[in-house]
């Protein structure tokens, strides 16, 4: 493993901002994995340490396929991570928001750029995601539909659901677009959570990661094959909005299998502790997404739900 | 009237609500909107809605068709200090146009865009960021230019900026509208956080005279209406920090200044020492100019507008 430093600033009294990348093994640019580009992404930070962590341990067992070099860059953000700041500390801007980035322009683009720099022709890239509503998913891999998108690869992961979403103008500047247009085949995997560390997501998502190296020959590390994984698009998911405000007194999550009927929450009234409204399932299948915050608005999504 | 265009349910008792102020006089079904406080640190049209709705008030005989005026696109932003939307962290002007069965932010994006389509004129004020401040200026998008340019010239601004089209703008209030054929022209100008009344004032004059030109308005205008630059006879520099530090400015916006003036110092207050002697790469008109002390590598410092091109100063 060689460990580098890709981007370095100097800051008026911090210490100085440093990008890393671990590389491991030498040959083909095969697989660039991205974790935290937001300060609150500790969830894909910590996820980002074990996969590192075991591609040493994989290197010393001399597990690593010749030919393949591989690029992990754990984090693009702790200068607002370590002051618990979400985005970019000075300006508040996101860094996933300015890819491909430009060398010569505001400090989040050039992060940005020095990022791309090193992870574009990489032939498989993926991104530890955070999603920008509270809540809980089932873990699972997105790819954006680009016309570039190859789905039977996503499938290697072993992860229950493939999701497949089209790109709306604000994703053009993330990541994981710029990737597939510039002819990376980009995965972003969506472990669950984001700024707590859930040691059970994280490993789902980690073993995840090495299942694909195994699976495309990149590392040999014979494992479990997960699960036969089920595509998505964004249509297919059933979405609950909530039709009152209030506190969210929540019954069932993430992965529950539910039948058409079941209460799954229920909204009370701050004041006096009454419900206002019970949510009941309208379908049978498995809750793909739900909201987790203890109070909650008016029509926002409460849960998504896989249809079956 | 005040018309309420949104009312959603927050968590407790309380309601978000977006209104406008509706001002109609006279038989003609002419409408104008005024929108601002998209960015919820943004106050500057905050002066231009009390004074354009203010001088309405005082003459509003003169006045033929429908003034509807929009003070707080982000209500929670404005009263909060916080420029995207609170709890979400959303630029909101990247979320049109939305989605009528999407969640909370969305749908109201949706209510908004529903609110607005349809008018004759849309203008849509903002006033920069907390770090820098802008001369009064339109922003057009180069694909609307031919319709828009010639209303921007009567909103008694000093510079129109025709940028190119970004598949990312797409997702802003004023390009789903225009495309939606609703004539929509942003407004840059001041600085975040603040007030500057100079051009509150002279926006105003700007409304006035623009409605006038609508028909929609027979009192009186301004006698002098600025003739604003044109960015495509030009071209617009970009000044970004080339170290950290912080900044010292030795001029101020809205100036002319000449190849190789100083702009502006970027000092490191530890050692004493100038780091960086930002100068002018040409002869030009500095309409962008940063107000926040402190710099990093790569921060926005001043943008300037220059006649000539650098290719026709070497030609
Ligand atoms: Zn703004």
């Amino acid at each position: 493993m060689k460990q580098e430093i890709i981007f370095r600033m100097k800051s008026p009294y911090r210490d100085d901002f440093k990008v890393w990348g671990f590389r491991f093994g030498e040959g083909k640019k095969t697989l660039a994995i991205v974790g935290a580009m937001r300060g609150d992404e500790v969830q894909q930070q910590f996820t980002c340490s074990q996969v590192v962590k075991n591609l040493m341990e994989l290197e010393d067992a001399g597990k690593l396929m010749p030919g393949h070099e591989i690029l992990v860059i754990p984090s693009a953000n702790h200068f607002s991570m370590n002051i618990n700041k979400r985005f970019w500390a000075m300006d508040n801007t996101d860094i996933n928001r300015m890819f491909p980035g430009y060398e010569k322009g505001e400090t989040t683009q050039r992060i940005a750029a020095a990022i791309f720099e090193q992870v574009r022709d990489y032939k498989y890239g993926i991104q530890l995601a955070s999603f920008y509503m509270p809540g809980e998913f089932i873990p699972h891999v997105r790819m954006m539909d680009t016309g570039y998108q190859n789905l039977k690869l996503a499938k290697n992961f072993g992860l229950p659901y493939v999701l497949v979403r089209k790109p709306r103008p604000y994703d053009t500047t993330v990541l994981n677009y710029n990737w597939q247009v510039f002819g990376t085949q980009a995965f972003s995997i969506y472990s669950g959570d984001t700024d707590i560390i859930n040691k059970d997501s994280a490993k789902i998502a980690w073993l995840s990661i090495f299942r694909f190296m195994h699976n495309m020959k990149i590392i040999d590390h014979n494992m479990h094959p997960g699960t036969c994984s089920y595509v998505l698009k964004d249509d297919d998911l059933e979405t609950i909005l909530s039709n009152q405000s209030g506190i969210l007194y929540s019954l069932r999550g993430a992965g529950d299998e539910i039948k058409t009927g079941d209460l799954l929450a229920k909204i009370l009234d701050p004041f006096t502790g009454e419900t206002r409204s019970s949510i009941l399932s309208p379908v049978d299948g498995t809750i793909f997404f739900a909201h987790h915050q203890p109070l909650i608005h008016q029509n926002t999504v409460m849960f998504r739900i896989v249809r079956f | 009237m005040i018309k309420t265009i949104v009312s959603e349910g927050l968590p407790v008792d309380e309601q978000l609500l977006i209104r406008k102020k509706i001002i109609k006089n006279g038989d003609s079904d002419k409408r104008i909107c005024i929108v601002t406080g998209t960015h919820g640190d943004e106050l500057e049209g905050q002066y231009v809605c009390f004074e354009l709705i203010r001088r309405l008030n005082e003459n509003l005989d003169f006045l033929d068709g429908t003034v509807e005026v929009y003070p707080a696109l982000n209500p929670l932003g404005v009263d909060s200090v916080t420029r995207g939307i609170p709890t979400f962290d959303l630029d909101m002007n990247r979320i049109f146009p939305g989605d009528p069965n999407g969640h909370l932010i969305e749908h109201t994006a949706y209510e908004i865009i529903q609110d607005l389509k349809g008018a004759d004129m849309v203008i849509d004020i903002h006033a920069s960021n907390i770090f820098l401040r802008e001369m009064p200026q339109a922003r057009v998008n180069v694909k609307m230019s031919r319709k828009l340019i010639p209303y921007a010239r009567m909103l008694n601004l000093d510079f129109i900026w025709i940028h190119d089209a970004a598949t990312v703008l797409e997702a802003t209030l004023a390009h789903t509208l225009n495309v939606l054929k609703t004539p929509t022209i942003v407004v840059e100008m001041g600085i975040g956080m603040r007030l500057t009344l100079e051009y509150g004032n002279r926006l105003v004059d700007g409304i006035f005279n623009l409605m006038k030109k609508m028909k929609m308005w027979s009192g009186p205008v301004a006698n002098k209406i600025s003739k604003p630059k044109l960015s495509a006879t030009g071209e617009v520099f970009f000044m970004n920090a080339e170290v950290s530090g912080i900044i010292i400015p030795s001029v101020t916006h809205s100036v002319d200044v000449k190849k190789g003036d100083l702009l502006c110092q970027i000092v490191d207050p530890f050692e004493g020492k100038v780091l960086q002697n930002v100068l002018s790469p040409v002869d030009g008109l500095v309409f962008t100019m940063r107000t926040y002390p402190v710099v990093y590598e790569g921060s926005l410092i001043a943008r300037i507008f220059s006649e000539k091109t650098i290719n026709e100063e070497t030609a």
